[in-house]
């Protein structure tokens, strides 16, 4: 039989800036059509209204930086038939896990005056390394048509066309010319997953891996690359330490530079 | 005749809906009055003062820009003008210009999104804009097209609506061509219209009478209504260049909140934002804007922070009308960014972010990397005053139902459009009866 119930669909926050489940809400032209296809059973930065679980989808964004955080995902989890992190800091830590790189301790009292307040863990994990993770969305943010794209195919039963290759390919059909061979400002196209749709290029910019690595990055010769453009090694080491620093492509890669 | 249940009770709200990030609010009641107030934060602390250590000045205004989704752009601009301030660095006309361009982009944005999706659900008896939707769709979709016109012009000028790209020390990577910046000019134009109708929609709305003495604080510029320069001004007396900041407020840290409270230095609580802006710079409005607000019964100043809805509403207008100017006025600049040389020191930077002023504070090495940062964002400067209102609110409606009174206390702290990713980030609302 054939069950006409909407899919109930739940926005989860962990560690994070907001900034990816706002693009739910930046979908303009699309959001009362996404909200007409589902259920909103949770998304509380829009609405008063929850709905009991067990939900259909759960979008999680942030990172687990806190021991109630760590609690709270497993709960997520029990309650999600499909669970998609969306964003840096859910897939990768996000920029937060910089201080992963450090001593926390020196962390908290650098910007809090009564450290004892506060409760931290010592690193900002992705959520895959709590729970299983259904369908990992990348970028810092994630590009709303992307997320479009992963919630229709979900609900279509069908896989979602997040191609997993790097900047460059986006570059290229675009049209934009080589940032680094032509002008040989450092760029990190050849490492990062695409979905942005190579913005930092077609700006006069070198591309600084919002979206993380690409499947099978050669973060190596690119580090190589850098150097020959006189990119010294605390510069290729804070390239690699940014809004995905935590991915393991990118830590290995910088722990290699590190002075 | 008062219920039992209303001379002691505690008003309860775990997770706080329709702000940006996690927070709580406990109000404890006792025999009839209102005993404490915590409008709690437990948005989990990220250390972005911290994580900026050892980075160079240029990284700023990317990493900050990911405190928040909702104002990316007050942090990059907060941190570029604080690190011009250390360089010497005159931006030229046009340059000016566009900054402040891309900041009306996320003025209305940012406004459009509170007014229409956050807050008058409040006022309409709604949970949320979906449910409004469905009984009023035209009046979504018109919200919905008004806030996307916004993020084009984020969108055009910063490469991407959320942590756009394009803002750099000295000015953009890329600027536009006129063409470009032309072709955003026909929506703005309906955009006028809307907004103009979005000031009289807001204005019918149910208000209650709760008029509070505040210390208003905002920038004010000679010339124009405040983005990115001006001194710091008070109603009160205050009126400072922006590099004495920290020398008139400080912040504290509380138990019950991952967010420092900031204060005036022996003179308490303030407000700043919309309300704060508007009551400085009434006068420094386009004719327009002072004439709707004149029509719709709103004076010079407002001091009902309910009211705060119909005053985002007259700046999203002045927004608008200001970004039709730049764009009619502009001229591509020879060069997309003013040269600079590295050096050591310590500049401060203040903006005008949607939700009121920004500040920056960074230390600089000679070679350009960040010694120590400090960011007070707007909201944990409205905390203490946030917390204010509640006490005042509920005392004068003590009588109220606790489902009423929790749903008009999260409309008190809705006010403000607290961005609590901003101020570390998660809201909750516990009323305790004790």
């Amino acid at each position: 039989m054939a069950n006409h119930r909407k899919p109930k669909l739940a926005v989860w926050k962990f560690s994070s800036c907001d900034g990816c489940q706002l693009s739910l809400l930046d979908c303009e032209d699309e959001l009362l059509s996404v909200v007409g296809a589902v259920d909103i059973a949770n998304f509380p930065e829009a609405s008063r209204a929850v709905m009991k679980g067990p939900y259909d989808i759960s979008l999680v964004e942030g990172s687990i930086t806190t021991p109630h955080e760590a609690e709270r995902i497993h709960q997520v989890r029990r309650q999600s038939k499909l669970l998609i992190t969306i964003g840096a800091c859910a897939t990768a830590g996000g920029i937060q896990a910089l201080k992963n790189f450090k001593d926390v301790k020196d962390f908290i009292s650098a910007v809090y005056a009564s450290p004892e307040y506060i409760e931290t863990l010592a690193k900002s994990t992705p959520i895959a390394d709590h729970v299983f993770v259904d369908y990992e969305l990348r970028g810092c943010p994630i590009n709303k048509y992307q997320l479009v794209e992963v919630l229709n195919a979900f609900l279509n039963g069908r896989k979602p066309n997040t191609p997993a290759y790097s900047v460059c390919m986006e570059c290229k059909r675009r049209g934009t010319v080589c940032v680094m061979v032509a002008q040989g400002i450092a760029c990190m196209g050849p490492v990062v997953h695409a979905g942005c749709g190579a913005i930092c290029p077609s700006y006069h910019r070198g591309c600084y891996g919002c979206f993380g690595p690409k499947e099978t990055p050669n973060t190596g010769s690119l580090s190589e690359w850098w150097k020959q453009l006189g990119i010294s090694e605390n510069d290729i080491v804070r390239g690699f330490r940014g809004f995905n620093a935590y991915a393991d492509a990118f830590r290995k890669e910088s722990e290699l530079h590190e002075v | 005749m008062k219920s039992k249940i209303n001379s002691s009770r505690t008003i309860k709200v775990d997770y706080l809906a329709r702000v940006e990030g996690e927070g709580a609010l406990t109000v404890k009641i006792k025999d009839g009055s209102v005993s404490d107030v915590q409008f709690k934060i437990f948005e989990p602390p990220r250390f972005f003062e911290a994580l900026l250590r050892g980075r160079k000045f240029s990284d700023a205004p990317d990493i900050t820009s990911r405190i928040c989704g909702i104002c990316p752009i007050a942090y990059q601009m907060s941190s570029v003008h604080a690190m011009e301030n250390i360089f010497g660095v005159k931006l030229d006309a046009q340059l000016r210009a566009l900054r402040r361009l891309i900041y009306c982009g996320e003025w209305i944005e940012s406004h459009v999104l509170h007014v229409y999706m956050l807050h008058a659900p409040d006022f309409l008896g709604y949970q949320d804009v979906i449910q409004l939707a469905k009984d009023h769709p035209e009046i979504v979709q018109k919200a919905l097209r008004l806030k996307k016109i916004g993020n084009d012009i984020v969108t055009l000028l910063g490469g991407r609506e959320i942590h756009p790209i394009n803002v750099r020390v000295g000015g953009f990577y890329r600027v536009p061509t006129k063409k470009e910046l032309a072709s955003l000019t026909a929506n703005l134009e309906w955009a006028r219209d809307v907004a103009v109708e979005t000031i009289k929609f807001t204005a019918t709305l149910p208000f209650p009478e709760f008029e509070q003495d505040y210390e208003f604080v905002a920038l004010r510029h000679q010339d124009e209504y405040p983005f990115n320069e001006g001194r710091l001004v008070s109603n009160k007396g205050l009126d400072i260049p922006i590099r004495e900041y920290e020398n008139h407020f400080v912040e504290e840290h509380v138990e019950h909140s991952n967010a420092l409270h900031s204060v005036m230095k022996n003179r308490g609580s303030y407000f700043v934002g919309p309300l704060a802006r508007y009551s400085l710079n009434f006068d420094k409005l386009t004719p327009l804007c002072q004439e709707t607000a004149r029509s719709v019964g709103l004076g010079e100043t407002c001091n009902n922070p309910f009211k705060g809805i119909i005053v985002r509403s007259v700046e999203t207008l002045y927004a608008i009308e200001e970004a039709l100017r730049i764009i009619k006025n502009y001229e591509m600049p020879d060069a997309p960014s003013a040269p600079f040389e590295i050096k050591a020191g310590v500049g401060q930077g203040c903006t005008e972010a949607p939700r009121g002023i920004l500040f920056h504070r960074y230390t600089l090495d000679e070679k350009g990397d960040i010694v120590n940062a400090k960011i007070v964002p707007p909201t944990s400067q409205n905390q203490k005053t946030i917390e204010r209102d509640l006490k005042e609110y509920v005392k004068a409606n003590i009588n109220l139902p606790t489902d009423k009174l929790t749903w008009q206390c999260e409309q008190t702290i809705r006010n403000y459009d607290p961005c609590i990713s901003c101020a570390t980030h998660f809201l909750k609302l516990n009323f305790i009866h004790e």
